[in-house]
């Protein structure tokens, strides 16, 4: 129980800090605005083109965008912890292990807290926007009330599958001490594959379900799809099991390469 | 111009002392690109065309915005960088020196990684030019280069506004992001596939549609008009009031004193 309040502590102490670049958010908000708003654009110009092709209603596709939007902060697969790389490149971690609490554990907390506080403040601004504007352009309520409750389960594992996925990332730059350059690719790959540049429906069948059974489909392709009712009934469920599985492999797996990693790592003095 | 030649050569000299680090990095520049390129593959492959263009003339459109991009980005990144140049304070060596302030913020940084994006730009290119039904008589050969350049000017005007607003806010604003990164992202496609108040915007505001969706016109000969051939020309205009903003930015600038 003391374990998990010093977590909490680490939350509260990341996230308060998140919060108080409300000026930097406002700005942020406004472009992740203009953002959607041309993708959204470009979509419509396909759909006229044919609607035919068009895999999901342009209502879903529409409210699929202005939620990718609204929560890229939870979802952002290249935004790493700034302190975390730095500790990870100049030797601070040794300070971390001289605490009394898991290394993973604090790293996890942190990079969720600053995820959660990052979206609370550009979220609201955009979804109250994306609400009122007129029909074409605008988001969609919910089909159902129970398709609201699966999307807010997705889309709460969904951010801790995030954070986990992220987790890995600083695990393995601490692993290979190749910060850079396998970094980059691997994070433009996660873009496309988590459907942050594309919906997955969007892609060729067979290779949408493939991309839909890997871990990075858990992050922004689950949530969304099923909030605009595109996933539902037994698809929903699946989705949201995935999610649970691929959750437990990448903590497992992010502590167990953690472990070892730290078991090699020998802290140069000074 | 000659001293501009030493930066260059320096900061190449300088990267490439560690050569693996920097092929990996040129590497991974070109597989960032990639993604993009796959969506726009695979919307085109369900779509076919949008807004009359084929998959052949969008990639011409994605490459000529990119090649643009990445030499801006090669170039210019001094620009990009300069929020912290003038945090710490190295603002004031670059106005003490007798050389122009542009000129010094150019030579401060030149990233030949991201050229990374350009071997992608060429690449498709090989593919684009020879498959989109385009007659490529010389003068269009020329048009295609003076795209690419002009292009270029217009990614380096944004850069030099991003630096320039930097005087007034010190920070960088992440609002120019959407000229930037998203004109990259959103000029892969001509830009009249986002309605006429957009393609407006670009063309009077930040004239991004100059560079692309007026000579494309030319270059697939859906027009004559002169015009659309020379408008690249015009967007070298757009220069002028970044030049302006730099200036007065120079003028309100206040050492931070360290």
């Amino acid at each position: 129980m003391k374990a998990l309040a010093a977590y909490g502590s680490l939350f509260r102490i990341r996230f308060n800090s998140g919060i108080q670049y409300r000026a930097a958010a406002l700005g942020g908000v406004a472009t992740q605005f203009a953002w959607g708003f041309l993708n959204i654009l470009l979509y419509m110009t396909f759909y006229r083109e044919n609607p035919e092709a068009f895999p999901m209603s342009l209502a879903s596709v529409v409210s699929y965008m202005w939620l990718r939007q609204a929560f890229l902060m939870l979802f952002e697969t290249w935004r790493t912890e700034p302190q975390i790389m730095a500790a990870i490149q100049d030797g601070g971690v040794a300070y971390e292990l001289a605490r009394p609490m898991g290394i993973y554990g604090a790293w996890y907390t942190r990079i969720l807290s600053s995820r959660i506080s990052g979206m609370l403040l550009r979220a609201w601004p955009l979804l109250l926007v994306a609400f009122c504007l007129p029909a074409p352009w605008g988001m969609t309520l919910p089909v159902s009330l129970s398709a609201f409750g699966l999307f807010l389960l997705s889309l709460v594992l969904g951010t801790l599958c995030a954070a986990a996925l992220v987790t890995l990332i600083h695990v393995l730059t601490l692993v290979t001490m190749q910060p850079q350059g396998v970094r980059m690719a691997f994070n433009s790959l996660a873009e496309l594959l988590s459907g942050a540049l594309i919906p997955l429906p969007f892609f060729p069948p067979v290779i949408a379900r493939v991309l839909a059974l890997t871990p990075f489909a858990t992050t922004i392709n689950a949530p969304l799809r099923i909030y605009s009712g595109d996933l539902a009934g037994a698809a929903a469920g699946q989705a949201i099991g995935l999610q649970a599985f691929w959750l437990v492999v990448m903590l497992a797996l992010g502590h167990l390469l953690l472990r070892r990693a730290l078991r090699r790592t020998v802290i140069q003095g000074g | 111009m000659r001293l501009y030649g030493r930066y260059i050569l320096m900061h190449l000299k300088s990267q490439m002392q560690y050569k693996g680090s920097f092929f990996l990095l040129i590497f991974s520049q070109f597989l960032t690109a990639f993604s993009a390129l796959a969506s726009v593959y695979f919307l085109m492959q369900r779509f076919h065309r949008i807004d009359e263009f084929s998959f052949q003339e969008v990639l011409l459109c994605f490459a000529i915005v990119l090649m643009a991009f990445s030499l801006a980005e090669c170039f210019a990144r001094g620009f990009d960088r300069f929020p912290a140049v003038l945090a710490n304070g190295g603002f004031d060596r670059i106005l003490v020196r007798p050389r122009s302030t542009v000129l010094q913020v150019l030579g401060s940084q030149v990233e030949f990684t991201r050229l990374g994006r350009l071997c992608q730009a060429t690449l498709v290119f090989c593919y684009a030019i020879p498959a989109s039904d385009v007659v490529w008589t010389a003068d269009r050969v020329l048009l295609l280069i003076l795209m690419i350049l002009s292009g270029a000017l217009v990614f380096f005007g944004l850069f030099l506004i991003f630096a320039g607003l930097c005087f007034f806010t010190t920070e960088g604003l992440e609002f120019i992001n959407i000229f930037t990164d998203g004109g990259r992202e959103f000029g892969a496609y001509p830009l009249s596939v986002y309605g006429d108040g957009v393609l407006k915007f670009f063309t009077f505001v930040i004239p991004l549609a100059l560079v692309q969706y007026y000579p494309l016109l030319y270059l697939t000969g859906r027009s004559d008009s002169l015009l659309h051939a020379l408008s690249p020309l015009f967007a070298g205009v757009f220069l002028l009031p970044c030049f302006l903003l730099w200036r007065i930015g120079i003028r309100h600038y206040r050492s931070t004193g360290s």
